[in-house]
Protein backbone atom coordinates (compact mmCIF):
# COMPACT_ATOMS: atom_id res chain seq x y z
CA UNK A 1 0.00 0.00 0.00
CA UNK A 2 2.76 2.40 1.01
CA UNK A 3 4.64 1.46 -2.06
CA UNK A 4 1.62 2.28 -4.20
CA UNK A 5 1.22 5.63 -2.48
CA UNK A 6 4.84 6.49 -3.13
CA UNK A 7 4.42 5.50 -6.70
CA UNK A 8 1.33 7.62 -7.27
CA UNK A 9 2.97 10.62 -5.66
CA UNK A 10 6.08 10.42 -7.75
CA UNK A 11 4.16 10.11 -11.00
CA UNK A 12 2.37 13.10 -12.47
CA UNK A 13 -1.41 13.29 -12.04
CA UNK A 14 -2.97 11.83 -15.16
CA UNK A 15 -5.22 14.85 -15.59
CA UNK A 16 -2.16 17.08 -15.91
CA UNK A 17 -0.77 14.75 -18.55
CA UNK A 18 -4.12 14.97 -20.36
CA UNK A 19 -4.17 18.74 -20.12
CA UNK A 20 -0.65 19.13 -21.46
CA UNK A 21 -1.27 16.75 -24.35
CA UNK A 22 -4.54 18.47 -25.16
CA UNK A 23 -2.96 21.93 -25.16
CA UNK A 24 -0.31 20.79 -27.60
CA UNK A 25 -2.69 19.06 -29.96
CA UNK A 26 -5.01 22.09 -29.97
CA UNK A 27 -2.20 24.45 -30.86
CA UNK A 28 -1.64 22.39 -34.01
CA UNK A 29 -5.38 22.02 -34.69
CA UNK A 30 -6.09 25.70 -34.32
CA UNK A 31 -3.14 26.91 -36.35
CA UNK A 32 -3.80 24.23 -38.94
CA UNK A 33 -0.11 23.34 -38.93
CA UNK A 34 0.90 19.72 -39.39
CA UNK A 35 4.00 18.19 -37.81
CA UNK A 36 5.30 17.67 -41.36
CA UNK A 37 4.95 21.38 -42.12
CA UNK A 38 6.77 22.22 -38.90
CA UNK A 39 9.54 19.80 -39.86
CA UNK A 40 9.96 21.54 -43.22
CA UNK A 41 10.02 24.93 -41.56
CA UNK A 42 12.59 23.73 -39.04
CA UNK A 43 14.98 22.37 -41.67
CA UNK A 44 14.73 25.58 -43.71
CA UNK A 45 15.47 27.73 -40.67
CA UNK A 46 18.46 25.55 -39.85
CA UNK A 47 19.74 25.72 -43.41
CA UNK A 48 19.60 29.51 -43.51
CA UNK A 49 21.13 29.94 -40.06
CA UNK A 50 23.91 27.46 -40.79
CA UNK A 51 25.33 29.90 -43.31
CA UNK A 52 26.12 32.26 -40.45
CA UNK A 53 26.49 30.18 -37.31
CA UNK A 54 27.27 26.64 -36.21
CA UNK A 55 24.15 25.14 -34.64
CA UNK A 56 23.84 22.47 -31.96
CA UNK A 57 21.29 20.36 -33.80
CA UNK A 58 20.88 18.05 -30.80
CA UNK A 59 19.52 20.89 -28.69
CA UNK A 60 17.25 22.26 -31.39
CA UNK A 61 13.63 22.86 -30.37
CA UNK A 62 11.04 24.35 -32.71
CA UNK A 63 7.39 24.31 -31.67
CA UNK A 64 4.06 26.02 -32.03
CA UNK A 65 2.58 27.78 -29.03
CA UNK A 66 0.21 30.65 -28.37
CA UNK A 67 0.91 34.20 -27.42
CA UNK A 68 -1.14 37.31 -26.65
CA UNK A 69 -1.08 39.89 -29.39
CA UNK A 70 -0.09 43.25 -27.95
CA UNK A 71 -2.51 45.34 -29.99
CA UNK A 72 -5.75 43.75 -28.75
CA UNK A 73 -4.75 41.03 -26.29
CA UNK A 74 -6.21 38.25 -28.47
CA UNK A 75 -4.51 34.87 -28.48
CA UNK A 76 -2.61 34.07 -31.68
CA UNK A 77 -0.38 31.16 -32.74
CA UNK A 78 3.34 31.75 -32.33
CA UNK A 79 6.39 29.87 -33.50
CA UNK A 80 8.98 29.43 -30.78
CA UNK A 81 12.43 28.32 -31.86
CA UNK A 82 15.22 27.55 -29.41
CA UNK A 83 18.37 27.15 -31.47
CA UNK A 84 21.62 26.75 -29.49
CA UNK A 85 24.59 28.31 -31.29
CA UNK A 86 27.97 26.65 -30.89
CA UNK A 87 29.95 29.39 -32.57
CA UNK A 88 29.60 32.19 -35.03
CA UNK A 89 31.15 31.41 -38.37
CA UNK A 90 33.99 33.50 -39.59
CA UNK A 91 32.51 35.50 -42.40
CA UNK A 92 35.77 37.01 -43.58
CA UNK B 1 -40.72 34.82 -31.38
CA UNK B 2 -38.91 31.72 -30.21
CA UNK B 3 -35.24 30.93 -29.98
CA UNK B 4 -33.45 28.11 -31.82
CA UNK B 5 -30.65 26.44 -29.86
CA UNK B 6 -28.50 23.73 -31.44
CA UNK B 7 -26.94 21.09 -29.17
CA UNK B 8 -23.72 19.80 -30.69
CA UNK B 9 -20.34 18.26 -29.78
CA UNK B 10 -18.37 16.98 -32.74
CA UNK B 11 -17.61 13.68 -31.02
CA UNK B 12 -20.32 11.07 -30.73
CA UNK B 13 -21.47 9.49 -27.50
CA UNK B 14 -20.88 12.45 -25.20
CA UNK B 15 -24.58 12.92 -24.42
CA UNK B 16 -26.07 15.32 -26.97
CA UNK B 17 -29.37 13.47 -27.19
CA UNK B 18 -29.73 13.03 -23.43
CA UNK B 19 -28.93 16.72 -23.02
CA UNK B 20 -31.51 17.76 -25.62
CA UNK B 21 -34.20 15.59 -24.04
CA UNK B 22 -33.50 16.87 -20.55
CA UNK B 23 -33.19 20.55 -21.35
CA UNK B 24 -36.33 20.32 -23.48
CA UNK B 25 -38.27 18.63 -20.71
CA UNK B 26 -36.73 20.96 -18.12
CA UNK B 27 -37.85 24.06 -20.02
CA UNK B 28 -41.35 22.63 -20.49
CA UNK B 29 -41.56 21.89 -16.74
CA UNK B 30 -40.73 25.56 -16.19
CA UNK B 31 -43.75 26.53 -18.26
CA UNK B 32 -42.21 27.11 -21.67
CA UNK B 33 -43.51 25.86 -24.99
CA UNK B 34 -40.73 23.70 -26.38
CA UNK B 35 -40.05 21.52 -29.40
CA UNK B 36 -37.08 19.16 -29.57
CA UNK B 37 -35.98 18.36 -33.12
CA UNK B 38 -33.93 15.26 -33.94
CA UNK B 39 -31.57 16.28 -36.76
CA UNK B 40 -29.75 12.95 -36.79
CA UNK B 41 -31.39 11.63 -39.95
CA UNK B 42 -30.88 7.88 -40.34
CA UNK B 43 -29.88 7.35 -36.71
CA UNK B 44 -33.03 8.40 -34.88
CA UNK B 45 -32.66 8.31 -31.10
CA UNK B 46 -34.23 11.32 -29.45
CA UNK B 47 -37.60 9.52 -29.64
CA UNK B 48 -36.46 6.59 -27.47
CA UNK B 49 -34.65 8.79 -24.97
CA UNK B 50 -37.86 10.82 -24.61
CA UNK B 51 -39.97 7.64 -24.43
CA UNK B 52 -42.08 8.66 -27.44
CA UNK B 53 -40.95 6.01 -29.94
CA UNK B 54 -44.36 4.36 -30.20
CA UNK B 55 -46.14 7.52 -31.23
CA UNK B 56 -44.26 8.40 -34.41
CA UNK B 57 -46.25 8.72 -37.60
CA UNK B 58 -44.43 11.36 -39.63
CA UNK B 59 -40.88 12.69 -39.33
CA UNK B 60 -38.83 15.80 -40.05
CA UNK B 61 -38.17 14.74 -43.66
CA UNK B 62 -41.92 14.36 -44.27
CA UNK B 63 -42.39 17.86 -42.88
CA UNK B 64 -39.72 19.55 -45.05
CA UNK B 65 -40.88 17.62 -48.12
CA UNK B 66 -44.43 18.70 -47.28
CA UNK B 67 -45.71 15.13 -47.23
CA UNK B 68 -47.56 16.24 -44.11
CA UNK B 69 -48.26 19.53 -42.40
CA UNK B 70 -45.94 20.70 -39.61
CA UNK B 71 -48.65 20.16 -36.99
CA UNK B 72 -49.06 16.53 -38.10
CA UNK B 73 -45.35 15.86 -37.76
CA UNK B 74 -45.12 17.13 -34.19
CA UNK B 75 -45.62 14.60 -31.39
CA UNK B 76 -47.07 16.03 -28.23
CA UNK B 77 -45.57 14.68 -24.99
CA UNK B 78 -48.67 14.04 -22.89
CA UNK B 79 -46.68 14.02 -19.63
CA UNK B 80 -45.46 17.61 -19.94
CA UNK B 81 -47.61 20.53 -20.99
CA UNK B 82 -46.09 22.37 -23.93
CA UNK B 83 -43.47 19.75 -24.91
CA UNK B 84 -43.27 18.44 -28.49
CA UNK B 85 -40.93 16.21 -30.49
CA UNK B 86 -40.14 16.36 -34.19
CA UNK B 87 -38.46 13.01 -34.85
CA UNK B 88 -35.76 12.24 -37.42
CA UNK B 89 -36.39 9.94 -40.35
CA UNK B 90 -34.90 6.52 -39.79
CA UNK B 91 -34.80 5.09 -43.30
CA UNK B 92 -33.40 8.07 -45.17
CA UNK B 93 -29.92 9.58 -45.06
CA UNK B 94 -28.56 12.98 -44.15
CA UNK B 95 -28.79 14.34 -47.68
CA UNK B 96 -32.61 14.11 -47.43
CA UNK B 97 -32.61 17.65 -46.00
CA UNK B 98 -30.78 20.75 -47.16
CA UNK B 99 -29.60 23.55 -44.85
CA UNK B 100 -32.04 26.01 -46.51
CA UNK B 101 -34.97 23.71 -45.74
CA UNK B 102 -33.83 23.40 -42.15
CA UNK B 103 -33.63 27.18 -41.85
CA UNK B 104 -37.16 27.51 -43.20
CA UNK B 105 -38.41 24.87 -40.75
CA UNK B 106 -36.75 26.65 -37.82
CA UNK B 107 -38.32 29.96 -38.81
CA UNK B 108 -41.72 28.31 -38.96
CA UNK B 109 -41.25 26.67 -35.53
CA UNK B 110 -40.17 29.99 -34.01
CA UNK B 111 -43.67 31.36 -34.56
CA UNK B 112 -45.18 28.61 -32.41
CA UNK B 113 -42.61 27.83 -29.72
CA UNK B 114 -40.53 29.62 -27.08
CA UNK B 115 -37.59 27.26 -27.52
CA UNK B 116 -36.60 25.05 -30.44
CA UNK B 117 -33.83 22.61 -29.46
CA UNK B 118 -31.97 20.92 -32.31
CA UNK B 119 -30.20 17.66 -31.50
CA UNK B 120 -27.24 17.64 -33.89
CA UNK B 121 -25.67 14.42 -35.18
CA UNK B 122 -22.01 13.72 -34.39
CA UNK B 123 -19.44 14.85 -36.93
CA UNK B 124 -18.99 18.09 -38.85
CA UNK B 125 -20.44 17.13 -42.22
CA UNK B 126 -23.83 17.76 -43.79
CA UNK B 127 -25.83 16.57 -40.77
CA UNK B 128 -24.05 19.14 -38.61
CA UNK B 129 -24.45 21.85 -41.27
CA UNK B 130 -28.20 21.12 -41.32
CA UNK B 131 -28.46 21.20 -37.54
CA UNK B 132 -26.82 24.61 -37.24
CA UNK B 133 -28.49 26.18 -40.30
CA UNK B 134 -31.39 27.76 -38.43
CA UNK B 135 -29.79 28.15 -35.01
CA UNK B 136 -29.64 31.42 -33.07
CA UNK B 137 -27.51 30.02 -30.27
CA UNK B 138 -25.49 26.91 -29.56
CA UNK B 139 -24.58 24.57 -26.74
CA UNK B 140 -21.40 22.49 -27.03
CA UNK B 141 -21.46 19.27 -25.01
CA UNK B 142 -18.20 17.68 -23.92
CA UNK B 143 -16.94 15.12 -21.42
CA UNK B 144 -13.66 15.35 -19.48
CA UNK B 145 -11.72 13.34 -22.06
CA UNK B 146 -9.01 14.51 -24.43
CA UNK B 147 -10.84 13.32 -27.54
CA UNK B 148 -14.14 14.99 -26.61
CA UNK B 149 -12.52 18.30 -25.64
CA UNK B 150 -10.46 18.33 -28.81
CA UNK B 151 -13.57 17.82 -30.95
CA UNK B 152 -15.43 20.45 -28.92
CA UNK B 153 -12.67 22.93 -29.73
CA UNK B 154 -13.00 22.17 -33.43
CA UNK B 155 -16.78 22.55 -33.32
CA UNK B 156 -16.52 25.86 -31.44
CA UNK B 157 -14.35 27.14 -34.29
CA UNK B 158 -16.89 25.97 -36.88
CA UNK B 159 -19.82 27.49 -34.98
CA UNK B 160 -18.05 30.82 -34.73
CA UNK B 161 -17.26 30.68 -38.44
CA UNK B 162 -21.01 30.27 -39.04
CA UNK B 163 -21.70 33.42 -37.05
CA UNK B 164 -22.90 31.52 -33.98
CA UNK B 165 -20.81 33.53 -31.59
CA UNK B 166 -20.36 32.71 -27.93
CA UNK B 167 -21.36 29.05 -27.82
CA UNK B 168 -22.01 27.82 -24.28
CA UNK B 169 -20.23 24.83 -22.77
CA UNK B 170 -21.96 21.92 -21.08
CA UNK B 171 -19.60 19.52 -19.32
CA UNK B 172 -21.14 16.09 -19.05
CA UNK B 173 -20.21 12.99 -17.02
CA UNK B 174 -17.91 14.61 -14.50
CA UNK B 175 -16.77 12.09 -11.86
CA UNK B 176 -16.09 14.05 -8.67
CA UNK B 177 -14.10 11.18 -7.12
CA UNK B 178 -11.72 11.02 -10.06
CA UNK B 179 -11.39 14.81 -10.24
CA UNK B 180 -10.45 14.82 -6.57
CA UNK B 181 -7.72 12.25 -7.17
CA UNK B 182 -6.34 14.30 -10.05
CA UNK B 183 -7.25 11.62 -12.55
CA UNK B 184 -9.84 13.63 -14.46
CA UNK B 185 -9.72 17.14 -15.87
CA UNK B 186 -11.78 19.51 -13.75
CA UNK B 187 -14.17 22.27 -14.79
CA UNK B 188 -11.53 25.01 -14.69
CA UNK B 189 -9.16 22.94 -16.83
CA UNK B 190 -11.73 22.63 -19.60
CA UNK B 191 -12.90 26.24 -19.49
CA UNK B 192 -9.28 27.33 -19.54
CA UNK B 193 -8.59 25.27 -22.66
CA UNK B 194 -11.80 25.96 -24.60
CA UNK B 195 -12.17 29.59 -23.51
CA UNK B 196 -15.98 29.76 -23.71
CA UNK B 197 -18.67 30.44 -21.11
CA UNK B 198 -19.90 27.57 -18.99
CA UNK B 199 -23.61 26.76 -19.12
CA UNK B 200 -23.52 23.90 -16.67
CA UNK B 201 -22.03 20.67 -15.42
CA UNK B 202 -23.77 17.30 -15.25
CA UNK B 203 -22.27 14.58 -13.07
CA UNK B 204 -21.86 11.00 -14.21
CA UNK B 205 -25.00 9.66 -12.56
CA UNK B 206 -26.45 6.13 -12.69
CA UNK B 207 -29.87 7.75 -12.52
CA UNK B 208 -29.42 8.78 -16.17
CA UNK B 209 -29.03 5.17 -17.28
CA UNK B 210 -32.08 4.16 -15.25
CA UNK B 211 -34.24 7.01 -16.51
CA UNK B 212 -33.17 6.46 -20.13
CA UNK B 213 -34.07 2.78 -19.76
CA UNK B 214 -37.55 3.90 -18.79
CA UNK B 215 -37.85 6.67 -21.38
CA UNK B 216 -38.33 9.35 -18.74
CA UNK B 217 -35.85 12.23 -18.82
CA UNK B 218 -33.95 12.40 -15.51
CA UNK B 219 -34.81 16.10 -15.05
CA UNK B 220 -38.29 14.98 -13.97
CA UNK B 221 -36.71 13.41 -10.87
CA UNK B 222 -35.42 16.27 -8.75
CA UNK B 223 -34.09 13.90 -6.11
CA UNK B 224 -31.21 12.98 -8.42
CA UNK B 225 -28.04 15.01 -8.85
CA UNK B 226 -28.25 14.86 -12.65
CA UNK B 227 -31.91 15.88 -12.53
CA UNK B 228 -31.03 18.94 -10.45
CA UNK B 229 -28.16 19.79 -12.77
CA UNK B 230 -30.47 19.76 -15.82
CA UNK B 231 -33.06 21.83 -13.99
CA UNK B 232 -30.37 24.42 -13.19
CA UNK B 233 -29.21 24.44 -16.80
CA UNK B 234 -32.77 24.97 -18.05
CA UNK B 235 -33.18 27.90 -15.68
CA UNK B 236 -29.89 29.43 -16.81
CA UNK B 237 -31.09 29.21 -20.41
CA UNK B 238 -34.15 31.19 -19.35
CA UNK B 239 -31.83 33.88 -18.04
CA UNK B 240 -31.90 33.06 -14.33
CA UNK B 241 -28.69 33.21 -12.33
CA UNK B 242 -28.22 29.81 -10.75
CA UNK B 243 -25.16 28.67 -8.83
CA UNK B 244 -23.28 25.61 -9.99
CA UNK B 245 -24.21 22.43 -8.16
CA UNK B 246 -21.76 21.48 -5.46
CA UNK B 247 -20.68 17.89 -5.98
CA UNK B 248 -18.92 17.99 -2.62
CA UNK B 249 -15.32 18.08 -3.77
CA UNK B 250 -12.77 20.60 -4.96
CA UNK B 251 -15.10 21.75 -7.71
CA UNK B 252 -17.10 23.40 -4.93
CA UNK B 253 -14.62 26.23 -4.96
CA UNK B 254 -15.85 27.07 -8.37
CA UNK B 255 -19.40 27.74 -7.30
CA UNK B 256 -19.98 31.29 -8.16
CA UNK B 257 -22.95 33.02 -9.58
CA UNK B 258 -23.21 32.32 -13.24
CA UNK B 259 -24.16 35.17 -15.46
CA UNK B 260 -25.17 33.29 -18.49
CA UNK B 261 -27.97 35.08 -20.19
CA UNK B 262 -29.20 33.43 -23.29
CA UNK B 263 -29.97 36.53 -25.26
CA UNK B 264 -32.35 38.49 -23.09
Amino acid sequence: MDFLKMFSKSSKNSKNVAKERLKLVLIHDRADISPKFLQMLESDIVRVMSEYVEIDEEGLDVKMTRTKRESDGSSVPALVANIPIIKVKDRG
Amino acid sequence: MGKVIVITSGKGGVGKTTTTANIGTGLAMLGKKVVVVDADIGLRNLDVVMGLENRIVYDVVDVVEKVCRLKQGLIRDKRYEGLYLLPAAQTKDKSAIKPEQMLELCNELKEEFDYILIDSPAGIELGFQNAVAGADESIVVTTPEISAVRDADRVIGLLEAKGLNSPKLLINRIRPDMVKKGDMMNIEDMIDILAIDLLGVVPDDEAIVVSTNRGEPVVSDQSTLAGKAYNNISRRIMGEEVELLNFDHEEGKFTRIMKILFGK
